[in-house]
């Protein structure tokens, strides 16, 4: 009775917080959403769009903050309980069975015993009306993507919900068929359905959307009208740019050899939902610090991947590390050859969570340090592994309780020093990170920055992947771009900007670079084109 | 009221070490209301099932020679499933391992020196080995699922193991019984204290196998190539290792453990092949592994636990007159409240009294 939201509203939030663990996913979030907008929400991934979704949707439980529907205060148990309200939501990753046709994929959210011949004309109806083709007897499993999409989207609306969710619609779905679905979307705006349309799609949000709300690190950053903004603003607002005067240090005079060589590496999707590569060239020489930006699911991990060996190329010249073909190698005579690689998860994929430190140095370290660290019959000479465990914590200072914890006891920051410490105590002449500071706090962020600036000026090829435009601004010789699975060439640090670099990561082509100014009002659709010229 | 599961920040060290205690504790009065609600005496009836088995010599020897096929079967399961991969079947494995082995003295009753036991025994291992690829194969190649092509092999090792013992391989001396030819004693496993039981060697090489597979897991790079491709497959090709190889690494020794337990089983304790060789010591072994922790070492306890309730079983069904079938529920009740107690070690559970955060209602 005390707190009533604001009766013009349609959906508020006040101070919505989660709390995982020690992390805040989501910090006082407050979100004001009017009857009949497409309101979009920005961020990075990792910046707490799912977690917020996830709350209104009443699959997480908020551990503060309220939320406010039509005005009351309501609590949302459950997704039934969200539907209930008047709340639909299409998941990112389709919650279907392939194995039951449309219709009774429909039938499986309605509470009540409506026959399911009923529910498939009801579907076909809705489908009629808003021009989302469907047939409802097709089994799920035979349709494309875009299809089971539809599906998903009438399932939504046979509820008459008055706030559709939308998370990442496009990014599985063809440009004509997100012409189509966004035809939809204001078909339904114009009925006076809010929606809330997550993505990470600048051009989409700023053709599509009313109001705007950019997360960054669980907090909201900005409340604003995308056509208002350019796709640089946008661009600035999610990766942050607050902290503009950056301090670099001066690159060593001379170049040294060609560490890292990639030549037209090409990668077909290896799931429906990862990006290809496209033709990637890149060279990084000793002593220089390439860094790669991009927006999230753009080729980043698919890259990272090619790059290490855990997916190995056809052509063994494809990929060249410290001057030896390394196309057909696997990570460990990757790692032979001097290559060092530091994946973005930490947790699952550079370290295995339930085993302590010292056999995660092990984890890496196997190959590369077999005379030290394996005897005779493979047996593990643990003293030697401890040693160097030891020698990491001390020189990375890793903050841990205990002698030797389980990976995941560590804080995120502490777990990344020792992961980067781990590659570094090779002295490794060519070295690959993806998303170094992810997740990291400040203090720590700046050891492992200063780590990776020291490698480079010792002569070592660096590079690294990230998604954080201060961190490669502070710290690398030439930035390049991925977009779309593609690479842009490096832009040498000196004629980087802000600007020019977040045009890139919205999809401009390099080749307008010139006019950038002049492109970002009227940022089109050309470069989603399949085939655009690099 | 209502129970939550609240996932715990560490796991427990406590419930890690009591839970297969906790589950024994939970089989037992499970068994006290089974046994009452049959109208049979609980006590006494829990007295003859677990008790009675132990009371003098010879039941002792029949314990260690009912625990051998389990603990050798369970120390190559619990390094299987330690690296995520579900071997179902076991059973199969060890049949095979069976024929296999018998192959020796069926095929060349004339062979009879010091190397007979020892070929059958290796035999013995590959053929188990080699059933165990099939499931393997099947998943790398096809990624089928290999808790089902294993489990169903298991039903064509019994079908054609019975076509052997009543066909191929039955004995022309045997009156038309199915079986074949009684082994040549340089093709029996030996008793080890003929004077005191019947205990053969099977449960010497079943605690060397714990001993020697433990000091794998603990010690050797292929140990920690386990514990990291099953605990985080991703990290475990960062790492360099191949799933792949892990999959066939997995299914070849926990078949070849299962092949070798078949053969000494026949070797040992039968003397000949028969139709059936195994009271589902393939499945019950599935048991012993979890209820050892997947740890070889602890298999060998977990294995005397399960062997007492074979024996049990029979003791109970002849003092009691309660079918022998009851053994088998008590395998599955252990087995059940195992995989129910370890969920203590990683969650604790939170009650939930009242609806204290009931809903509010949005449309008035």
């Amino acid at each position: 009775m005390q707190d009533r939201g604001n009766d013009a509203l349609l959906l508020e939030t006040r101070g919505l917080t989660k709390v995982f663990g020690e992390l805040k996913a989501c910090n006082e979030v407050d979100l004001k959403i009017a009857p009949g907008e497409i309101h979009a929400l920005l961020g990075e991934n990792g910046a707490g769009k799912s977690t917020l979704v996830k709350m209104l949707f009443g699959v997480l439980d908020p551990t503060e903050g309220g939320i406010y529907w039509k005005g009351e205060p309501v609590r949302i148990g459950s997704p039934g309980e969200a539907r209930r309200h008047g709340i639909g939501m299409v998941f990112q990753h389709f919650s279907l069975f392939e194995a039951l046709t449309a219709s009774e994929n429909i039938a499986l959210v309605f509470d009540e015993k409506t026959p399911i011949s009923q529910i498939a004309e009801r579907a076909r109806a809705v489908s009629v009306e808003y021009g989302l083709p469907l047939d409802p007897h097709a089994m799920v499993g035979d349709l494309s993507v875009g299809e089971r999409q539809r599906i998903e989207i009438i399932r939504c609306l046979l509820q008459k919900p008055d706030l559709i969710i939308l998370d990442e619609p496009t990014s599985v779905l063809t440009p004509q068929e997100a012409n189509r679905m966004f035809d939809t979307l204001e078909r339904l705006k114009a009925e006076g359905t809010s929606i809330l349309y997550i993505s990470h799609r600048l051009d989409e949000v700023k053709r599509l959307c009313d109001t705007a709300t950019v997360l960054r690190h669980g907090k909201v950053v900005a409340h604003c009208d995308p056509r208002q903004e350019t796709a640089t603003t946008l661009a600035n607002l999610m990766v942050g740019s607050d902290v503009e005067a950056v301090k670099r240090q001066a690159s060593a005079a001379t170049p040294g050899p060609p560490l890292i060589e990639i030549s037209n590496l090409e990668r077909p999707p290896a799931t429906p939902f990862s990006i290809p590569l496209r033709g990637i060239d890149l060279t990084v020489r000793g002593g220089e610090l390439l860094g790669i930006a991009g927006v999230a699911g753009n080729g980043q991990g698919e890259f990272f991947e090619a790059v290490s060996g855990e997916w190995r190329q056809e052509r063994a010249d494809t990929i060249r590390l410290n001057g030896r073909n390394c196309g057909h190698k696997n990570i460990s005579d990757r790692r032979m050859v001097g290559a060092a690689f530091v994946p973005e998860e930490r947790l699952g994929h550079g370290a295995a969570p339930a085993l302590p430190l010292s056999d995660n140095l092990l984890l890496s370290r196997h190959t590369t340090d077999r005379r030290a660290m394996v005897g005779p019959l493979g047996f593990v000479r643990m003293g030697a592994v401890k040693e160097a465990t030891q020698r990491i914590i001390r020189e990375m200072d890793v903050r841990k309780s205990g002698e030797d914890p389980e990976a995941a006891a560590l804080s995120g920051g502490n777990l990344q020093k020792f992961l980067i410490g781990r590659e570094l105590d090779r002295e490794p002449m060519v070295l690959v990170v993806d998303q170094p500071t992810w997740g990291v706090d400040a203090g720590a962020a700046a050891r492992i920055r200063k780590a990776l600036i020291d490698l480079a000026r010792a002569g070592s090829a660096v590079l690294v992947i990230s998604q954080d435009l201060d961190e490669l601004f502070e710290i690398s010789d030439a930035i390049a771009v991925m977009h779309d699975g593609r690479l842009s060439s490096p832009l040498p640090i000196a004629e980087a900007s802000f600007e020019k670099i977040g045009l890139l990561m919205g999809g401009a082509e390099p080749g307008h670079q010139a006019h950038a100014h002049a492109e970002a009002h009227a940022n089109t659709e050309g470069s989603h084109e399949p085939g655009a010229p690099i | 009221m209502r129970l939550e599961l609240i996932k715990r920040p560490q796991k427990s060290a406590l419930y890690s070490a009591i839970s297969p205690l906790l589950a024994l504790v939970l089989t037992l009065l499970a068994g006290f209301l089974i046994f009452s609600l049959l109208g049979k005496p609980p006590v006494a009836a829990l007295h003859a099932y677990f008790i009675e088995p132990l009371s003098e010599a010879w039941q002792l020897h029949e314990l260690a020679i009912k625990a051998a096929p389990l603990i050798m079967i369970a120390v190559g399961l619990s390094v299987c499933y330690r690296s995520n991969n579900w071997n179902i079947g076991a059973e199969g494995q060890f049949i095979i391992g069976g024929i296999t082995g018998s192959l020796v003295p069926i095929l060349f009753p004339q062979f009879q020196t010091l190397f007979t036991l020892p070929v059958m025994l290796l035999l013995g291992f590959i053929g188990g080995a080699a059933m165990g690829a099939i499931p393997a194969l099947l998943k790398t190649r096809f990624n089928t699922n290999e808790i089902l092509t294993s489990l169903m092999l298991v039903y064509v090792a019994q079908l054609f193991l019975d076509w052997l013992a009543r066909g191929r391989f039955r004995d022309p001396g045997g009156n038309n019984f199915p079986g074949s030819i009684r082994f040549p004693e340089s093709a029996r496993l030996g008793e080890i204290f003929p004077s005191h039981g019947s205990a053969h060697w099977g449960i010497v090489l079943a605690i060397l196998s714990a001993i020697i597979v433990w000091f794998m897991m603990r010690f050797l790079m292929k140990g920690f190539e386990v514990k990291v491709l099953g605990g985080s497959p991703r990290a475990g090709r960062f790492g360099g290792f191949s799933s792949t190889k892990m999959v066939f690494f997995a299914f070849l020794l926990s078949g070849g453990l299962a092949g070798l337990a078949g053969i000494a089983e026949v070797a040992g304790a039968i003397g000949q092949l028969r139709e059936t060789i195994s009271p589902g010591y393939g499945f019950a072994a599935i048991i012993v592994a979890f209820l050892g922790r997947l740890n070889p070492l602890g298999a060998i306890a977990a294995g005397f636990v399960l062997a007492l309730t074979y024996l049990g079983g029979e003791a109970a069904q002849m003092s009691l007159g309660v079918s022998e079938k009851v053994a088998r529920v008590f395998q599955g009740l252990l087995l059940f409240f195992v995989l129910g107690c370890d969920t203590l070690i990683h969650y604790r559970i939170k009650f939930i009294f009242g609806e204290a955060g009931k809903p509010a209602t949005a449309k008035g």
